[in-house]
């Protein structure tokens, strides 16, 4: 006799899931692999080994780990604040958090593009330093940084909101200092939750697509990135070869966020 | 070390949580601060620990005649232990013990092996031996009250200082741990001040009682003297059971359950009885209480211990005598 369970419904909705996920992510998954699964090995490594392939995935993962790594601790910064202070605007400023979420990301490309361009607000007062902003790595970075750090801040928020601040007045009568305070207490507690919003932010930047192509100025081995690689690949026809690029990116972006999330198992399973 | 606290005023905005407080605690004692909450009790305590600062200008908190007041909580040296525990749930028990050793500046931070043994000494003294590696989500609430107490220690800090030490423990464990707390204070002989609501704690526990109410004192006593002569309405409805009675005009009257004498209606002396009929009955355990109505209308109870009880062989509606010590107001 089948054990009863007092949440009804798990047939039905484990049913629904497996379906969901099929159809929805699993059978295009599977319909790209197939496409690129056509091609013979040799194809493979001279489509993958392409001087241009190997710049563009520097770039892709390079700038988004680096832009990632900036979404964390700006996010952190940013939640403390609205978390830790009460002022004027706050309600505005957390709504505001939110809007690279919802704006369009070539609506996003382009200001950003605007003001980074040499003769735009910011970029041309970097200039004078001899920064290039826009057209440049910088730039991509700078996009994927505002396209990953809410995640960073949605994470943290709920998790920041909760410590409280007898655990700080706690190790305040311990004799703790304020700095000793942040990096003993508050740090480790919120270090599983800036694991998943650095996690968030670095997935987020490696699949963006319609913010970096104006900024970066897609310059082949230069600034060009692999989602606009893989839109020229199909601009030009060359499926096969976009399918190929476009696995490859699939399974090595898995292979990093698997490794992460064990990080990350590895960061709770210490607290139990 | 005593405590001196000299008229002490704190206002969070418009509202006033302290007005004009001054109050001696003497070296060793165990003090209690009881009143409802809104009181100030909790703020008050909070203040002596260096958490809140009092009004501009306003008042000094003397550590065994040294003026602290400007010293900052973390370099006052107080233990302070919090409702909730505010247990580091990161650490193990003896990572949180050992958490105000190990923020020590180096030139006077114990070596590995001596916080190693002090974290062991705590351990034995809080009963929690064995439980070094335990995560504190590990613990019972009892369990991580004790943590906190120990990690408290940890600092031998001047004053130990507990907010509501029992309030999220349930009644078993909180009584056991009272018990527990007392005979500990016994053998440590800290200067130890403890804020709560709870009237039967403050005067089990407590050497002195403090009362407050609408961030005032209200008294300060002997647990004993307090209860039997308070010196207000507040502290004599606050300090436990009592019947009020207020007749038309007069000042209210209060009488104890315990202090009602309850004889045969046969034995009424018209001189300092009354006659009053009982109403209803309760005799679980060895205490019995009854309740019973004057002719006036005004009900009362009583306390009776079951032995009396039986001997006056009573029921609902029956017919008594009461004699009672009435208490005036002041």
């Amino acid at each position: 006799m089948p054990k009863r369970r007092v949440i009804p419904g798990f047939g039905l909705t484990l049913g629904f899931t497996i379906s969901y996920l099929s159809l929805i992510i699993l059978i295009p998954l599977a319909a790209l692999f197939i496409k690129a699964a056509g091609l013979s090995w040799s194809e493979w490594i001279e489509i993958l080994g392409s001087r241009r392939v190997i710049a563009a995935a520097e770039l892709t993962f390079g700038a988004s780990f680096a832009a990632a790594i900036i979404s964390t601790l700006f996010g952190l910064l940013v939640t403390w604040v609205l978390v830790r202070y009460r002022f004027p605007g706050r309600r505005l400023l957390d709504a505001m958090v939110d809007l690279p979420f919802a704006l369009p990301t070539a609506v996003a490309g382009i200001t950003l593009t605007t003001i980074y361009a040499p003769n735009g607000w910011i970029g041309e007062f970097l200039g004078h330093w001899g920064i290039r902003s826009s057209y440049s790595p910088l730039g991509v970075v700078i996009a994927l940084t505002f396209i990953g750090f809410p995640f960073v801040v949605r994470t943290l928020q709920p998790v920041m909101d909760e410590l409280g601040k007898e655990i700080e007045e706690a190790a305040a009568t311990l004799g703790a200092n304020r700095w000793i305070i942040f990096y003993r207490v508050i740090l480790p507690l919120l270090l599983p939750a800036l694991t998943t919003g650095f996690t968030l932010a670095f997935a987020r930047a490696i699949g963006e697509y319609g913010s970096v192509i104006f900024i970066s100025g897609n310059l082949p081995m230069k600034t060009e990135i692999l989602p606009l690689l893989i839109v020229s690949q199909l601009e030009q026809l060359k499926y096969s070869a976009a399918a190929v690029i476009a696995s490859s990116m699939l399974i090595i972006s898995f292979l990093l966020l698997f490794l992460i999330n064990l990080l990350q198992h590895q960061l709770n399973w210490q607290k139990h | 070390m005593s405590i001196s606290i000299h008229s002490i005023h704190k206002h969070f905005g418009s509202y006033s949580a302290l007005e004009d407080i001054s109050l001696e605690i003497p070296n060793g004692s165990l003090t209690a601060l009881l009143g409802p909450s809104g009181s100030g009790k909790t703020t008050l305590l909070r203040i002596v620990a260096g958490l809140e600062f009092p009004d501009e200008g306003a008042g000094i908190i003397r550590f065994h005649g040294q003026n602290v007041s400007n010293i900052p909580v973390v370099k006052r040296g107080v233990g302070f232990v919090f409702q909730h525990y505010a247990l580091f749930r990161h650490m193990t028990v003896a990572q949180n013990i050992a958490f105000g050793l190990t923020v020590l500046p180096k030139k006077h931070r114990p070596s590995r092996g001596e916080i190693r043994s002090r974290v062991n000494e705590l351990l034995d003294l809080v009963k929690l031996e064995g439980l070094a590696k335990r995560r504190p989500d590990q613990l019972s609430g009892g369990q991580r009250q004790r943590v906190a107490l120990a990690r408290a220690l940890a600092i031998r800090p001047k004053v130990l200082l507990l907010d509501e030490p029992f309030g999220a423990l349930d009644a078993q464990v909180r009584k056991e741990l009272r018990r527990w707390l007392r005979q500990f204070h016994d053998e440590i002989g800290l200067t130890t001040l403890f804020v709560t609501h709870d009237q039967e704690e403050a005067l089990e526990l407590a050497d002195q009682v403090v009362v407050m109410r609408n961030a005032r004192i209200e008294q300060v006593g002997k647990p004993q003297d307090v209860y039997d002569h308070p010196r207000s309405p507040f502290v004599y409805e606050f300090l436990g059971n009592v019947n009020k009675v207020q007749r038309h005009g007069s000042e209210p009257q209060y009488v104890r359950p315990h202090e009602i004498e309850v004889l045969f209606a046969a034995e009424y002396e018209p001189a300092t009885d009354q006659l009053a009929r009982v109403t209803h009955l309760f005799s679980a355990g060895p205490v019995a209480s009854l309740t019973v109505r004057l002719p006036d209308g005004y009900f009362l109870d009583v306390q009776l211990s079951r032995k009396q009880l039986d001997e006056l062989a009573l029921g609902i509606g029956d017919e008594v005598a009461v004699r009672m010590r009435i208490h005036g107001a002041a």
